[in-house]
């Protein structure tokens, strides 16, 4: 009984030491209350350097987290325990958050840089005067395929993919909603349907794609694409963007039936304890130069009007990826649709993957 | 006195099994009766008896049993031959040190030796064979997979040969035994648990992988694990989830008592 009284102490101290070690470290590092910025982004989403160089102009110490799916995001901020002072949703994910009171308002005169952005992506439906959420990026969903593997083809549409000589040919991204809609545009339907006979007859329109999907993948198919592993993918239009610039045998078209036009913004969630050092985040991220910077490195399409004269103006004036309001106008944003809605979208996604060739 | 200190010290492990093992048990088996909407019902289960859930269970124990036959086809004669080596413990750890690799890790590496301009298929070529689709298919589904478990196989097998007394073994042929004959009715009974072991340790986990299927086999392959990662973390469905999870620790009892009669016996 000593003995082990003896040894619970002896944990007990040395716990306590290795805390203070670690307080002491950090401390010396920097990172002490009040002076760090826990950022919560999508993977491979930012220019590491200008963390460093936010670090060094502000003295704030960043954590930078990433994530891969709205869902699994909005699931951890959801459920607490952690400390985010910046997240990155996309649009409906925004809605979603705000209807459940996650998300804090953002006070506009601590940042002054809001007024390089274009105001076509200012004030829109899914946050209504901006009031919770700050434009980061925007872009589309369509098809990358290879030019010299496809030969005299082209793509324009999605219906195009049905063709049996693109056999095991096609990497789509794994996503519910992307895929879906995809079934969904090729019949002309819109994407955020909720009719269930429309998506039914999505849903059996995918099965017969099949014989030519050679995966269903997530943040590979960047890799697989760059390797020649398929001759076509499905892709939002950053990662298109990215391959392009390696490879000139690349070609990204937004399809003729219509696409998803999407937004990521910044938002600061509820339990975000640096709320100064967040606006400050942002404020930067909207510098014009430095949006420039960011937008060069991730390769999607940047809302800042200002920054667009510092960038390359082949990529600017690349309709493919700055699509006029011509264009944008075929393009649909994702609503919300309610949990039950999403969760039918995803049985028949999981149904569509189960389907045998 | 020393009853008193005996239950002290069992309290941290009590602990450890209520709050880590039997809370979460029910906790699974508590949402599973739930809807998406925080609805107590029945419907879940009911669902999980359609047409699509039936047959990604089939389909999850086919290829778990594949997985877990060409593991046991490989992995005997490897532990077999293990026990007739000089320097056992050099070459067993050899064959474990690959599975402190992290899994994720292996599954890149995959990706990139069997894609169609890489080592693989510029092997086939050279032999004659011809570039093949490689990934994405059922064969790199079931090679990672088997490549993967085939350390936990190997274990248990090398232990119960290498306990087995080689006086045994020469007694059978002493008795006028031929090899094949030794080996059917006094070798393989008597490593027997070791071989259940490792089919268990092979079957039950392989029956709920989930990265593997997107990352090796793009999702072509759909295993009950695959459905309740999108089922709590895409859907948000956490009662789908639950009762998916419930069924998998069903089948995995039963596994547990067809494979290990004995413990079970021991037990009750």
């Amino acid at each position: 009984m000593k003995q082990l009284s003896r040894a619970f102490a002896a944990v007990l101290l040395v716990s306590f030491l290795l805390l203070y070690v670690v307080f002491k470290l950090n401390s010396a590092q920097g990172y002490t209350n009040g002076n760090t910025l826990i950022i919560y982004n999508w993977g491979d989403y930012i220019d590491a350097k200008l963390i460093d160089r936010f670090e060094k102009e502000t003295g704030i110490k960043v954590i930078y987290e990433t994530f891969d799916s709205n869902e699994a995001m909005m699931t951890k901020i959801e459920q607490g325990g952690t400390a985010y002072d910046i997240a990155v949703p996309s649009e409906y994910a925004i809605q979603k958050m705000n209807e459940e009171n996650l998300l804090l308002p953002i006070d506009h005169s601590k940042i002054p840089n809001l007024k390089y952005i274009d105001p076509r992506f200012l004030d829109l439906p899914f946050d209504p005067g901006n009031k919770y959420s700050i434009p980061y990026f925007w872009g589309t969903v369509g098809i990358l395929y290879n030019k010299d593997i496809l030969g005299d083809k082209k793509i324009t549409k999605w219906n195009d993919l049905w063709d049996p000589d693109f056999k095991n040919e096609i990497l789509l991204i794994d996503g519910a909603r992307e895929v879906m809609g995809m079934g969904l545009n090729s019949l002309h339907y819109s994407l955020n349907d909720t009719n269930k006979s429309h998506l039914l007859e999505a849903k059996e329109k995918l099965d017969k794609l099949t014989p030519n999907i050679k995966a269903i993948v997530g943040d590979e198919i960047r890799m697989l694409m760059e390797n020649d592993e398929a001759a076509i993918g499905v892709v939002w239009s950053g990662t298109a963007a990215e391959l392009m610039w390696e490879k000139d045998n690349l070609e990204y078209v937004v399809p003729e039936e219509g696409s998803n036009l999407w937004f990521d913004n910044m938002v600061i969630p509820k339990t975000a304890k640096n709320i100064e050092a967040a606006h400050k985040f942002i404020n930067f991220m909207l510098d014009p130069k430095i949006a420039a910077q960011n937008t060069e490195y991730v390769g999607y399409s940047t809302p800042n009007k200002e920054a667009l004269k510092y960038m390359d103006k082949e990529i600017v004036n690349d309709k493919r990826f700055y699509p006029d309001e011509e264009m944008t106008a075929r393009l649909e944003v994702y609503e919300n649709l309610g949990k039950k809605m999403l969760a039918y979208y995803n049985e028949l996604f999981l149904q569509f993957k189960i389907h045998k060739k | 006195m020393r009853n008193t200190s005996r239950n002290f010290y069992l309290i941290p492990y009590v602990l450890w099994i209520i709050l880590f093992v039997v809370t979460p048990l029910f906790l699974v088996l508590y949402y599973s009766f739930f809807d998406i909407e925080g609805h107590f019902t029945l419907d879940n289960y009911k669902k999980f008896f359609t047409t699509v859930y039936l047959g990604m269970t089939l389909s999850s124990f086919w290829y778990a049993f594949l997985i877990t036959l060409f593991t046991l086809i490989i992995a005997y004669p490897t532990a077999y031959l293990l026990t007739k080596t000089k320097h056992k413990q050099l070459w067993l750890l050899l064959i474990i040190l690959p599975s402190w690799i992290n899994l994720l890790l292996k599954a890149y590496a995959f990706l990139g030796i069997f894609g169609t301009y890489r080592a693989a298929n510029s092997f086939l070529k050279m032999i004659g064979i011809g570039s093949k689709q490689l990934l994405f298919t059922d064969f790199s589904f079931i090679f990672v997979s088997v490549y993967i478990f085939l350390p936990f196989m190997i274990l248990p097998i090398f232990n119960a040969l290498n306990e087995l007394n080689p006086s045994l073994v020469d007694a059978a042929h002493d008795l006028g035994g031929s090899s094949w004959t030794t080996f059917r009715r006094v070798i393989f009974p008597l490593t027997l648990d070791g071989v259940k072991s490792g089919c268990q340790v092979v079957f039950i986990p392989s029956l709920s992988l989930f990265m593997l299927t997107r990352l090796i086999a793009g999702n072509r392959v759909i295993t009950l694990g695959t459905a309740i990662e999108q089922h709590f973390l895409v859907t948000q469905d956490w009662g789908m989830g639950s009762t998916i999870a419930v069924f998998l620790i069903i089948a995995m009892v039963i596994i547990m008592i067809v494979t290990g009669k004995k413990v079970v016996s021991k037990v009750l």
